[in-house]
């Protein structure tokens, strides 16, 4: 900075602040760029993109469909390309989407206040309502990304090796494959639905704890917690109010006709838990001290 | 829209408690429009906990501090305009680069910020460099992209927490040079430090802080005439002059030095005396004010607050206060 003295003025005063605030999506927009930015970031993204193809490549080796299957999907997976996507995210619904969902929640917040860049951006011109929102519609799209991609994935993998045709669906009826192509992304959409109060959790514990470890294990707990207790003999009358027995409402979409009662049930349960984490979360984040870095 | 009547900073009785620590302790603060403001302390004495209240970034545990009139707790990023600056190290996304963090800042101030980018890398003559991640930046330039941050917000208040520490000896007098001409622009600056010879060369008004309180609040210049506003004498007949300086009223602290005679007096008591070493037929060779140094009082006060009990650290800190 020797020269400073060279440029006299061009720091001075020139303008009076307007004193509008820029608009949430905007914020929303480079919390995006931020996780466009960082490697970690596709770590679950590929993970979510390797596993179908692993699930192919290995299905293809073995050349027949497993025997005694649980899932009729499973049996059918050589019939039709289209049951590689449903069959995945039964696999991955339980444990590795929330997991890949609760990566960056839990960092979301966390990681920010842990390297003092969230200092840096609570001083500027945006209130930390719109940075929570906008931190928390990030952390939400990544979990719809990480999805879908890994739909697409499993879904152009199994097109692939076992053709585009037609799916027997769980009503042991036949539905066409561009329709079954159409409840494929239907179901991975309503598994968004619990899933987004997954991340609405991460975000709360990675607000409350400061600690990017702490709120990814702690989200993956809240749910493994659920799953246990879905399993303890005398708790049955609390099944249909748990979170992990949600992940698997999109089951639903894949019966003739379609059952969408699980699917209601599973909007306004994951309510139960999306709203008052956001809500905790968000108050915690308008007063919490920001000592962090 | 900042309120133009409203001081930059004011803080009345604030206070900011960690469990049994009592971080700040009813801290009452004045910055002035224009002011070179310094915020002294040794390291743990409550500066930065303060500087973060300030910036909304911390709840105090009672009293306000409001920015030209408004409280960030309160008032959120509205409490914020016009205002900028950092507490501790100025942070920044390490993955990206200086100027996709200058672009990303100026996004979330908007009125403009955006393109004011070039023209503060070039005033932190970062821009040679602006395209590197952050993550590969010294200390040294880190510092200085965080003044190029707060640059981008075109304040009328600078908040700035140690922004010397860590650079070598010609980041310091750049680092002066430029809050210098911040202030020439008529930017208040609020400057946080330990670096008592930075302070001393450009602030005009200071608070100390010691263990979470104010022992002293007011002008640089005031401060340094409250800790002794000495002179240094030397005349054709020190001898002579020693006693006519012990004989005249209003003079005290009178003594035989190395290089002449020391004393103590205000300026009409010195211009007495000066007639007087002249009626006498003493010829004055050097008459030079010799202030305490802003060291000097810093430890002066520091250590009287720092009194065996708590009730010596409550007179002195309650009678220098006073004092102002």
């Amino acid at each position: 900075m020797s020269s400073v003295s060279a440029t006299p003025g061009a720091v001075a005063p020139t303008a009076e602040r307007t004193g509008r605030r820029p608009p949430t999506a905007r914020i929303y927009g480079w919390e995006l760029r931020k996780l466009v930015s960082q490697k970690r970031t596709y770590l679950g993204l590929g993970l979510g993109m390797l596993l179908p193809l692993i699930f192919v490549v290995s299905q293809i080796i073995r050349g027949h469909p497993p025997r005694h299957a649980d899932s009729i999907f499973a049996s059918e997976i050589f019939q039709s390309g289209l049951a590689t996507p449903v069959l995945m995210l039964t696999f991955l619904a339980a444990v590795f989407l929330p997991l890949i969902a609760a990566l960056v929640a839990g960092d979301i917040v966390a990681n920010e206040d842990g390297n003092g860049t969230l200092k840096t951006i609570l001083t500027r011109s945006v209130d930390r309502g719109q940075v929570f929102a906008a931190k928390t519609l990030a952390a939400i799209t990544y979990a719809t990304v990480a999805i879908f991609l890994s739909a697409a994935t499993a879904t152009a993998a199994g097109v692939a090796a076992w053709g585009f045709h037609s799916v027997r669906t769980l009503s042991d009826t036949v539905v066409s494959a561009p329709k079954a192509l159409l409840l494929v992304f239907a179901a991975n959409a309503v598994f968004l639905i619990p899933l987004i109060a997954v991340v609405c959790i991460g975000v709360l514990l990675s607000t409350v704890t400061r600690n990017s470890a702490a709120s990814i294990v702690g989200t993956m707990g809240v749910t493994l917690i659920l799953a246990i207790v879905s399993q303890i003999p005398g708790l049955e009358g609390l099944h249909p109010y748990l979170l992990t027995q949600q992940y698997f409402a999109w089951q639903g979409l894949l019966r003739t006709p379609t059952d969408w009662s699980p699917i209601l049930h599973s909007l306004w349960v994951c309510a139960l838990y999306t709203v008052p984490a956001l809500i905790a979360g968000y108050l915690f984040f308008l007063r919490r001290d920001v000592a962090g870095g | 829209m900042v309120d133009d009547e409203a001081p930059p900073v004011r803080a009345r009785g604030l206070v900011k408690r960690y469990k049994e620590v009592l971080a700040v302790d009813h801290v009452d603060l004045n910055v002035n429009t224009g002011d070179v403001y310094g915020f002294l302390g040794p390291n743990g004495a409550g500066k930065t906990t303060t500087l973060r209240m300030a910036l909304g970034l911390i709840l105090p545990t009672d009293g306000t501090i409001e920015l030209f009139g408004r409280d960030p707790m309160r008032e959120g990023a509205r409490a914020l305009d016009g205002v900028a600056g950092f507490v501790e190290a100025p942070r920044f996304y390490p993955y990206l680069s200086a100027r996709t963090n200058l672009e990303l800042l100026a996004a979330l101030d908007g009125d403009g910020a955006a393109s004011r980018i070039d023209e503060v890398l070039d005033v932190v003559e970062l821009s040679p460099r602006a395209k590197h991640k952050v993550g590969g930046y010294s200390h040294g330039m880190r510092q200085r992209l965080g003044i190029a941050a707060a640059l981008l917000r075109n304040p009328r208040l600078m908040i700035l927490d140690e922004p010397a520490t860590g650079l070598d000896p010609a980041g310091m007098r750049d680092m002066r040079t430029l809050i210098r001409r911040l202030a020439n622009d008529g930017i208040t600056v609020l400057l946080s430090s330990h670096q008592l010879p930075e302070v001393q060369d450009l602030c005009d008004r200071v608070a100390i802080v010691d263990r979470g309180r104010v022992v002293y609040e007011g002008a640089l210049a005031d401060l340094r005439r409250q800790g002794g506003a000495g002179y240094r004498l030397r005349t054709t007949d020190d001898a002579r002059a020693l006693e006519i300086a012990r004989a005249q009223s209003g003079v005290e602290g009178v003594s035989a030095t190395e290089h002449g005679v020391g004393f103590q007096a205000d300026e009409q008591h010195v211009a007495a005396l000066s007639l007087a070493l002249a009626a006498a037929g003493i010829g004055i060779l050097t008459l030079a004010p010799e202030l305490a140094t802003l060291e000097d009082l810093f430890f002066r006060l520091t250590d009287e607050a720092h009194g065996a009990d708590g009730a010596a650290h409550d007179k002195g800190a309650q009678r220098l206060v006073e004092a102002t």
